[in-house]
C-alpha cells in the first residue's frame, strides 16, 4: 500500500478536533494535542483558513470550523434563490430588449426554465417556468455545457435530436460550438432549436465562480438577428444582465 | 429594441419608507433610469414602540435625491416634476418657526395608543368613527397619535393650540422642507394621507372638526387637504435648491395607494396586492364610496386635480412573508426564504395540513383579537414539506378571504389580480394565488410600483403624461399565472381551511 500524504492526514485530524460543538481552540492547544511543532500545525491552518476551512476568531485568536465546511454538504445553489436573485435584471433585460427572457439550469440530460418573462408588448403569452430545452441546441445549453463540466458530459452522452435543419447533431459540431461559447463568453442559437426563433444567452456564477445557471433572451429572428447574427446590442445587454445577477450572487468582478 | 434612457425629460420619485428612503427617476416609458437609497435608524424605546427621527429622514430624503440625479447623470432641466409617496399614518410635529421636530415621529406600527383608541371608543367601540372616516379605531392611524403627543411630551398642547406647531405625515414633512421650510414652505397633505388620519370625512374629503375634537387635536396644527396630483409648490433653498430649485413638487400619495396607482389599476374592480412580510390589497371601486360590512377599511384611491376623488376598499393581512421568516428564523426548517419553494415543491399537496398565522390574532375579514395561530389536521403522515405548503397556502387564502370581502361589499366580481413585492418570485405561491381565486395573476415588469404611482401622478400634474391611457399603455406584464385547479378541489380546500380558521378563534381567553 502507497504511504499516505502526512499534511492531509495532519488537516483531517485538525478538523476532527475542532468538529463537535461549538468549539474554539487556540494553536498550542492544536499542536500538542496533535503532537505537531507550532510551526507546522501554523503551516496547515493557515491553508485551511485560507480554503475556508477553518476560521480564526479576530479577538482570541482562537480557530473553529469555517463556513466553506458547511457549504460542502449542500453545494447547490437553491434555483429559486438564483429566480428571486434574478427578478430585477431579467425584467430590465426584457424591457431593454424587448424579448422574452429565460433562465435555465442544468436538469438531468437538458435545460430547466426556472424564470420566464414575457416579451413586453402586451401579446398572450403562456409562463414556461418548468419546461425542459435541449442542452445541445439552445443558447442556455450551450453556456451551461460551456461553462459547467457536469453539463457537458451529459451533452456528450445525450440524444441530439435534429429540430431544424440547423440542429448541429453531430458531436464534433456541437463540440466546436461549445468551444466558441467559452471563447466568446456567450452562445447564440439562431434556428437550431425553432424555425424562426433566434437566441442569445451567457452565464450566470455564484460566489465560488461555478456557472449554476445560464440567462438569454428568445425571440423572433427577424428582430434579434441582423445578416444572420445576433445584434451586438442585444448580447451587450444578455452580458450586462448575466453579470449583474452573477455579482449579486457573490461573485467577483470578472 | 427601445434605446437606453439616454434622452429626458424623468420625472424624480421620492418614497419615504418605513426602512428608507429612496429617489427613483423614471423616464417618459416608466423605466427606471436610476436609484438611490439610505436606510434610517428604528428607533425603538419600549415594547411596542416605534419612532423615526425626522430630521435625518428629512437628510436621508435630500441625500437620496441628489444621488439619484448623479446616478443618472441629470441635472435640474432634465427634472419636470417631483412626487412623493410614504411610508402612511406615521405622525409628527414640528415647529413651523425653526423647523425643527419637537419629539421623533410616531412610526404606523407603533402601539402606544391602543388604549387611547379603547377609551376613545367608549360604548360605541372601534366604530365610531366609521361612518365618517372609513376606518375602525386602531392604533395605527393619526389622529390619536398627534393627541398622544399633545398630552405626554410637556408644553406641546399649549404650543399647538398657540399655532406653533404644524402636524404631518411623511408627506407633508417633506412637502414643506421641499417647498422652502421656514421660508415659506407649503403645508399640505394629500387625500390619501388624509384618509388615514380617522379625522377626514370620506364624502366632502375636509377635516372633520367635531371629531378631531373628540380626538383632541387642534384645528390649527393641521395641514391643507390637496389632491394627490397637482402642483404643490416648487422646490427652493436648501441644498436641494440649487440641485432642483423651481422643479414642481407635484404629487403626494400613501404607499399603498401609490402601487395601486403605479399599478395602473384606475377601472371600477381593478384590484393590486403588495406581497411582503405583510400583505395589502386595494380594489379600485371608483367614485363610490363603499361602507364596508365584511371588516375591510374604506380609504380613498387617489384623487387627480380638479377630478372626483376614486374610492377604494383595503384589506390587509399581518402575516404573508413573515410566515416565511419565521419558518427560517424561528423554525429553522429552511436557510433562505426562497427556499421554503424548494421544500414546498417536493410534495404534491399539503398532505392535509393547514397553517393559520393569526401570530396576534385575526384581522380582515374577522377582527378577532382572541385568535391564535394553528396547523390543524396534523397525522403522522404529515412532513415538513407539507407545512412548508401549508405556509405558502395560507398567504393564497387569506387573499381569497378579502377578495370575497370585496367582492360581497363592492358587488364586482375580481376579473384579475396584479401583484408585486418580494414573494411575486415564489412561482408556486403565484400559481396556486390563481388556482384559489379562480383568476389571473399578473406580474407587471416594473416592480417598483410604489415609486412608480408616485411618479406617474406627478407627471400628470406637469402634463409629461396626458392621462391615465398614456400611463395604461406603458404598463407591461412579466409573467401570468392563469387558473388552473379543479372547481371542486378548490372549494374543499376552502371549507378545510376555514374549518382551520375557526379553530385560531377564542385561545385567549379574558
Amino acid at each position: 500500500m502507497p504511504r499516505n500524504i502526512q499534511s492531509l492526514e495532519r488537516a483531517a485530524a485538525m478538523l476532527r478536533l475542532l468538529a463537535g460543538g461549538e468549539r474554539r481552540l487556540g494553536l498550542s492547544d492544536i499542536a500538542s494535542a496533535l503532537g505537531l511543532a507550532k510551526a507546522t500545525a501554523h503551516g496547515i491552518l493557515r491553508t485551511l483558513q485560507h480554503e475556508g476551512f477553518v476560521e480564526q476568531d479576530p479577538a482570541s485568536g482562537r480557530y473553529q470550523l469555517g463556513a466553506e465546511l458547511l457549504r460542502l454538504g449542500t453545494t447547490y445553489l437553491d434555483v429559486h434563490e438564483l429566480r428571486a436573485r434574478a427578478l430585477v435584471w431579467t425584467d430590465d433585460l426584457a424591457r431593454s430588449g424587448g424579448e422574452a427572457v429565460y433562465l435555465g439550469v442544468l436538469h438531468q440530460q437538458g435545460v430547466l426554465v426556472v424564470h420566464h418573462v414575457f416579451r413586453p408588448d402586451d401579446s398572450r403569452q403562456v409562463l414556461e417556468v418548468g419546461a425542459m430545452q435541449p442542452l445541445h441546441s439552445t443558447a442556455l445549453g450551450k453556456v451551461l455545457a460551456a461553462y459547467d463540466p457536469v453539463a457537458h458530459s451529459e451533452l456528450v452522452e445525450a440524444e441530439r435530436e435534429p429540430f431544424t435543419a440547423r440542429t448541429p447533431t453531430e458531436l464534433d459540431d456541437v463540440e466546436r460550438a461549445v468551444e466558441a461559447t467559452r471563447a466568446q463568453g456567450y452562445a447564440t442559437d439562431v434556428e437550431e432549436t425553432w424555425d424562426g426563433v433566434a437566441a442569445v444567452a451567457a452565464p450566470v456564477f455564484d460566489r465560488r465562480r461555478l456557472a449554476v445557471g445560464a440567462v438569454g433572451i428568445t425571440g423572433a429572428v427577424e428582430r434579434v438577428c441582423e445578416g444572420g447574427e445576433v445584434r451586438p446590442e442585444l448580447v451587450a445587454a444578455v452580458r450586462d444582465c448575466a453579470r449583474s445577477v452573477s455579482r449579486d450572487l457573490g461573485s467577483g468582478p470578472f | 429594441m427601445t434605446d437606453a434612457h439616454t434622452a429626458g425629460p424623468f420625472i424624480a420619485a421620492i418614497d419615504q419608507g418605513t426602512t428608507s428612503s429612496r429617489c427613483i427617476i423614471f423616464d417618459r416609458d416608466g423605466r427606471i433610469v436610476a436609484v438611490d437609497q439610505k436606510e434610517h435608524e428604528q428607533i425603538l424605546p419600549r415594547p411596542g414602540w416605534v419612532e423615526h427621527d425626522a430630521a435625518e429622514i428629512w437628510n436621508n430624503v435630500q441625500e437620496v435625491v441628489a444621488g439619484a440625479m448623479v446616478k443618472a447623470k441629470v441635472v435640474r432641466e432634465d427634472i419636470l416634476a417631483i412626487g412623493i409617496t410614504n411610508q402612511r399614518e406615521t405622525t409628527m410635529l414640528w415647529d413651523k418657526r425653526t423647523g425643527e421636530p419637537v419629539h421623533n415621529a410616531i412610526v404606523w406600527q407603533d402601539t402606544r395608543t391602543d388604549a387611547l383608541c379603547r377609551e376613545l371608543g367608549g360604548d360605541v367601540g372601534q366604530d365610531r368613527f366609521r361612518r365618517e372616516t372609513g376606518l375602525p379605531l386602531a392604533a395605527y392611524f393619526a389622529g390619536p397619535k398627534i393627541a398622544w403627543l399633545l398630552d405626554n411630551v410637556e408644553g406641546l398642547r399649549e404650543r399647538a393650540e398657540a399655532g406653533e406647531l404644524l402636524f404631518g405625515t411623511m408627506d407633508s414633512w417633506v412637502v414643506w422642507n421641499l417647498t422652502g421650510g421656514v421660508n415659506g414652505g407649503v403645508h399640505v397633505t394629500d387625500v390619501t394621507n388624509a384618509s388615514r388620519t380617522l379625522m377626514m370625512n370620506l364624502s366632502d374629503l375636509n377635516w372633520n372638526e367635531d371629531i378631531a375634537a373628540a380626538i383632541g387635536v387642534p384645528m390649527q396644527v393641521l395641514p391643507e387637504i390637496r389632491s394627490s396630483s397637482e402642483v404643490y409648490g416648487e422646490v427652493t433653498g436648501g441644498t436641494l435648491g440649487g440641485l432642483l430649485g423651481g422643479v414642481p413638487v407635484a404629487s403626494a400619495l400613501g404607499d399603498q395607494q401609490a402601487a395601486l396607482f403605479g399599478q395602473t389599476c384606475y377601472d371600477v374592480g381593478e384590484a393590486k396586492s403588495t406581497y411582503g412580510t405583510g400583505t395589502f390589497m386595494l380594489i379600485n371601486t371608483g367614485e363610490k364610496l363603499i361602507h364596508s360590512e365584511s371588516g375591510l377599511i374604506t380609504t380613498v384611491g387617489y384623487q387627480i386635480g380638479e377630478d372626483d376623488p376614486v374610492y377604494a376598499l383595503e384589506g390587509s393581512i399581518a402575516v404573508t412573508g413573515s410566515l416565511v421568516q419565521w419558518m427560517r428564523d424561528q423554525m429553522g426548517l429552511i436557510s433562505t426564504a426562497a427556499e421554503i419553494e424548494t421544500l414546498a415543491s417536493s410534495v404534491e399537496d399539503n398532505g392535509g395540513a393547514y397553517f393559520v398565522p393569526a401570530f396576534s390574532g385575526l384581522f380582515a375579514p374577522y377582527w378577532r383579537s382572541d385568535a391564535r395561530g394553528v396547523i390543524a389536521g396534523l397525522t403522522r403522515y404529515v412532513t415538513k414539506a407539507h407545512i412548508a405548503r401549508a405556509v405558502l397556502e395560507a398567504t393564497a387564502w387569506q387573499t381569497r378571504e378579502i377578495a370575497d370581502a370585496m367582492t360581497e361589499d363592492s358587488g364586482v366580481e375580481l376579473a384579475a389580480l396584479k401583484v408585486d413585492g418580494g414573494m411575486t418570485s415564489n412561482n408556486l405561491l403565484m400559481q396556486f394565488l390563481a388556482d384559489v381565486l379562480d383568476a389571473p395573476v399578473v406580474r407587471p415588469m416594473v416592480a417598483e410600483t410604489t415609486c412608480l404611482g408616485a411618479a406617474y401622478a406627478a407627471g400628470l400634474a406637469v402634463g409629461f403624461w396626458q392621462s391615465t391611457d398614456d400611463l395604461r399603455a406603458n404598463w407591461r406584464r412579466a409573467a401570468e399565472w392563469t387558473p388552473a385547479m379543479d372547481a371542486e378541489l378548490r372549494e374543499s380546500e376552502y371549507h378545510q381551511w376555514r374549518k382551520a380558521v375557526e379553530r385560531t378563534m377564542g385561545w385567549i381567553e379574558e
